[in-house]
């Protein structure tokens, strides 16, 4: 059985950065990729990104206390 | 004063030489001290390891005893011994790689393979474990492999023939570098050989220090103990090796020394008998100084003595403000405050003096001089400001108080100290709530920040009136509950009416300065003298938890909205009409508490906590908030209903049971036959215990709306503050069903709950129903009943509050470093974020309302009140 991860309702929205984006959110948060979140590369939900290690991800999901709320991880 | 980073830490393992290298001097004699005290050269005490008796300088260093930081000697073994701590890592080696030549047993292939396949150290081992079993020949020099067994915790065999320490050494000399790093080695810093120990470093002096008694009996460390028995049995295993005695009894002397060596690092280790002292009690080495709470860490470092504390008993006192702490005098006059001298305060301080209440001055030059009663006079008259007073605590000082377990910040607040005359800590019974404290015995720590900066910070982040608000929900967590919901319920009920003096010495206690007139003839309404408790621009009306409660039980009552005499309305700080109840007090729900502690600046709320509970105090020791067993006396009617419910739901009970058997009972979705016939049963006997409670309710609370109402017990229930609807049900109505885990309880004997039931009853009174109350008593089965389920509450509580109580440990260990930075975000010590805005909307929960930034319905409602409508 398989079905598509990236697609289910519980998964929130996976985008890639390109660079010029990334460095925007580094200079923001004035961090390092080092410091970031980390999110795996073998992760489901970027499977479909061809993501490479050192990419940043950027997650649209929903919170309870904020409802929609942007998050960035780096792919390691 | 000089700061130094440190850059970084690294851990290693001493090696023979560096052991050699930084020994100040190599021990060779047992002894520690001569005949005439002094210590033997070369002994376990000599000097070079370090003073410890004042005045003499280090051998070594030069230095004095404040400044010789000690120095570390030598020891050599004759033979070598292993280190217990690593023989784990030794067979891991020993089992790995050769005998003769050293090489791991793979071939250059595979050990490729690994290194490409895997990154993790761990997962290579396993992994060369695995492989190395199977082989029979060293794939380098051909020698035959063999069984290398640890028997726990220091003896090694190969093949079934014991392998002496030297032979390890020189086994794991041999395994080459190369090798090494496959295991995780950097072979820079370390080598396996290490493991096995040839010299041991001697600990300087200053780590065990000799104790001399009252007696002049000197007694030694532990540690010094241990020691002397390794340099004797080194000793002797010497003479007998040079006197070439047989091997049996040198590998015997071995085997003492390892063992000595081994207790020396760690004396509770499984498998060998730990060392005794004379007196049989077990010595405390290295391991055990360091491990466990009362190990260096945990007791020492983590956590430490600290001056300016005391600690005793807590009991209540309502006459305190909540911002207030009674101190006893006799604990006042131990705990100091430095306060400097100035101009201003000169005079207060002298006087101060004069009473006896200032301990010691420091000049401005530094020195410190102690008060006596022949100094006072002198002491007085040069006080001038620059100096420094310590005086004993006195009425309005700032200290911190505290009560342990301290799971959250409101377990340590800070409060103004008050000297009372009395042997205890006292403090407010509403501030009991954030220490979770009680007065069954209870004991409370109490600390005196020192410095002006310390105090002002305590005041300022930690004082009770400004921690009102829960940071966790911000509604208020300070509240009047028990006493002090029922002593306001009692207060603005309808029917009260207090004579004007009994009032007016209300009004005292409240420190009003304008007294109302009587609005009820020569009496004044309860109603009244609360409202003179709340600011004059109070506007508020809700719902009473009373008219929630009458709606409820009684199907006739409608609350009348604007009319209805139970709901609350504050009109310009007058409480109109309405009972004061859980919903204006309570924790959450109480919409009083919840304006005050918002709207108004801190003092507001404390100020009617401070005089709500002189009031409560003085008025429900006048009325006598007490119960009798006639409270619990129902009418013939509420017993005939009983009667009649438990009789249909019996029927209905046993009409279930028949279609249960013949199985056409129908099912609940998701539920098989047994499962949905135990729901239904569990719903059947929760409708008749239900029946019940509406109708004793109903009987019940009629009363409250009497002109003297007399059972404090529904007035209890009412309002909210102690008990409720269930508990009088269960007292004077039925049990009910008794239940263990969400159902019916049925372990017991074999298709039955007890001896008594037929086999295969599955009958509401063969499975835990009980018919009878508190009041009327049960009988024999019933009574078992009760206590399967009051055994299973007694056990929950007593495991959740153990597991949830380490749980949170963790958990809060965990996050005790995170924290938010300036730009909102939240992250580690390390400066690695967490989350990019706190909460991920950036709202402090106590400063929300209830979770939400801004409470609309609130400030349209406020506003429309200020523009006059």
């Amino acid at each position: 059985m398989s079905f598509k991860v990236d697609e289910h309702f519980l998964v929130p929205k996976h985008s890639l950065l390109n660079e010029e984006e990334a460095k925007k959110v580094l200079d923001k948060l004035s961090v390092s990729l080092d410091k970031m979140p980390a999110i795996l590369k073998s992760d489901p939900a970027i499977k479909k990104l061809k993501a490479k290690v050192g990419d940043i991800v950027k997650i649209e999901r929903q919170s309870p206390t904020a409802g929609k709320t942007v998050y960035y991880r780096v792919v390691r | 004063m000089l700061q130094k980073k440190i850059g970084s830490i690294d851990f290693r393992i001493l090696d023979p030489k560096t052991i050699r290298k930084m020994s100040a001097i190599e021990i060779k004699t047992a002894d520690t001290y001569d005949k005439d005290g002094y210590p033997m050269e070369e002994g376990l005490m000599d000097p070079h390891l370090g003073v410890i008796n004042p005045g003499l300088r280090c051998k070594t260093c030069g230095q004095t005893m404040k400044h010789c930081p000690g120095h570390f000697g030598s020891f050599e073994l004759v033979r070598p011994v292993l280190h217990a701590k690593f023989s784990k890592k030794v067979e891991e080696l020993l089992q790995c790689t050769c005998k003769e030549c050293g090489r791991v047993l793979l071939d250059e292939k595979e050990i490729a393979a690994l290194k490409q396949g895997f990154t993790d150290t761990e997962e290579i081992i396993r992994k060369i474990k695995t492989k190395t079993k199977k082989k029979k020949r060293c794939p380098y020099c051909g020698a035959m492999t063999g069984k290398v067994l640890l028997d726990r915790p220091t003896n090694f065999y190969f093949n079934k023939e014991r392998i002496y320490p030297s032979e390890i050494r020189e086994w794991l000399e041999k395994i080459p570098d190369e090798d090494l790093e496959l295991f995780g080695y950097n072979t820079k810093i370390i080598r396996p050989e290490w493991f096995v120990l040839t010299v041991l470093p001697i600990p300087p002096i200053t780590i065990r220090p000799s104790i001399t008694l009252e007696s002049g009996v000197k007694s030694e460390d532990d540690l010094t103990h241990k020691l002397v028995d390794i340099i004797r049995i080194n000793a002797r295993l010497k003479d007998n090796i040079d006197a070439g005695a047989p091997q049996l009894i040198i590998e015997d002397l071995w085997d003492l020394l390892q063992y000595h060596v081994t207790t020396y690092f760690d004396n509770q280790i499984a498998g060998v008998p730990p060392a005794k002292h004379r007196s049989g009690r077990p010595l405390r080495t290295i391991t055990q100084r360091l491990k466990g709470k009362k190990g260096r860490f945990r007791h020492n470092l983590t956590g430490k003595r600290v001056n300016f504390a005391a600690r005793s008993t807590i009991s209540p006192d309502p006459y305190l403000s909540i911002n207030e702490v009674g101190v006893p005098e006799e604990i006042a006059r131990e705990l100091t405050i430095a306060e400097r001298v100035t101009e201003w305060n000169a005079k207060r301080l002298k006087k101060l003096v004069k009473a006896g209440k200032v301990f010691s001055i420091t000049r401005p030059d530094g020195m410190r001089k102690r008060i006596t009663s022949e100094n006072i006079g002198d002491v007085e008259k040069e006080l001038a400001p620059g100096y420094v007073v310590e005086r004993m605590l006195q009425d309005g000082d700032i200290v911190l108080f505290n009560r342990q377990p301290s799971l959250h910040r409101l377990s340590m607040l800070a409060h103004k100290a008050r000297i009372v005359p009395q042997k205890t800590f006292k403090i407010n019974p509403i501030v009991c709530k954030p220490y979770n404290a009680d007065f069954d015995g209870d004991e409370m720590n109490l600390h005196v920040p020192q410095t002006e900066e310390g105090q002002a910070e305590a005041k300022e982040l930690m004082f009770v009136e400004n921690q009102i608000l829960s940071p966790r929900y911000g509604a208020p967590i300070i509240i009047l509950d028990e006493d002090g919901v029922t002593g306001a319920y009692v207060l603005t009920m309808p029917q009260t009416e207090i004579p004007k003096e009994k009032a007016w010495q209300f009004f005292y206690e409240m420190q009003l300065e304008e007294i109302p007139k009587p609005d009820r003839g020569n009496n004044y309404s309860g109603k009244l003298i609360f409202s003179q408790l709340l600011p004059k621009d109070l506007n508020l009306s809700y719902r009473s938890k009373t008219c929630e409660v009458m709606e409820k039980s009684n199907p006739d009552y409608k609350c009348k909205g604007d009319e209805c005499p139970y709901c609350v309305r504050i009109r310009n700080g007058i409480l109109e009409k309405g009972i004061i109840d859980e919903n204006s007090l309570g924790e959450g729900k109480g919409k009083l508490v919840d304006t005050l502690a918002r709207e108004y600046p801190p003092e507001v709320i404390t100020n009617f906590y401070d005089k709500m509970s002189r009031i409560n105090s003085d008025l429900l020791t006048v009325k006598g908030l007490t119960v009798g067993l006639e409270e619990y006396e129902v009418s013939n009617r509420v017993k005939k209903v009983k009667e009649e419910a438990i009789h249909e739901g019996l029927k209905e009970a046993k009409k279930l049971v028949k279609k249960y058997k013949e199985k056409t009972l129908q099912l609940i979705p998701g539920r098989n036959r047994h499962e949905s016939f135990e729901i239904k049963m569990m719903r059947l006997t929760a409708e008749i215990k239900r029946r019940v409670e509406r109708e004793i309710m109903r009987e019940k609370l009629e009363i409250v709306t009497r002109e003297k109402p007399e059972l404090n017990t529904i007035i209890m229930i009412v309002s909210g503050s102690r008990g409720s609807s269930l508990n009088l049900v269960n007292i004077s109505g039925l049990w009910g069903q008794a239940s263990v885990r969400e159902g019916r309880p049925k372990r017991g004997f074999s298709e039955r709950l007890i001896a008594l039931n037929k086999k295969g009853d599955v009958g509401a009174e063969a499975c835990g129903f009980i018919k009878s109350n508190f009041m009327d008593g049960m009988n024999g089965e019933e009574y078992f009943y009760h206590s399967v389920g009051g055994r299973q509450g007694e056990v929950d509580t007593g495991v959740s509050t153990k597991v949830s109580g380490y749980l949170y440990r963790r958990l809060a260990n965990s996050l005790k470093d995170i924290s938010i930075e300036n730009d909102n975000s939240v992250r580690t010590s390390g400066k690695k974020v967490v989350q990019l805005v706190y909460g991920e909307d950036g709202i402090f929960p106590m400063n929300s309302v209830k979770g939400k930034g801004v409470d609309l319905e609130r400030e349209i409602f406020s506003i429309k009140a200020r523009e006059g409508k």
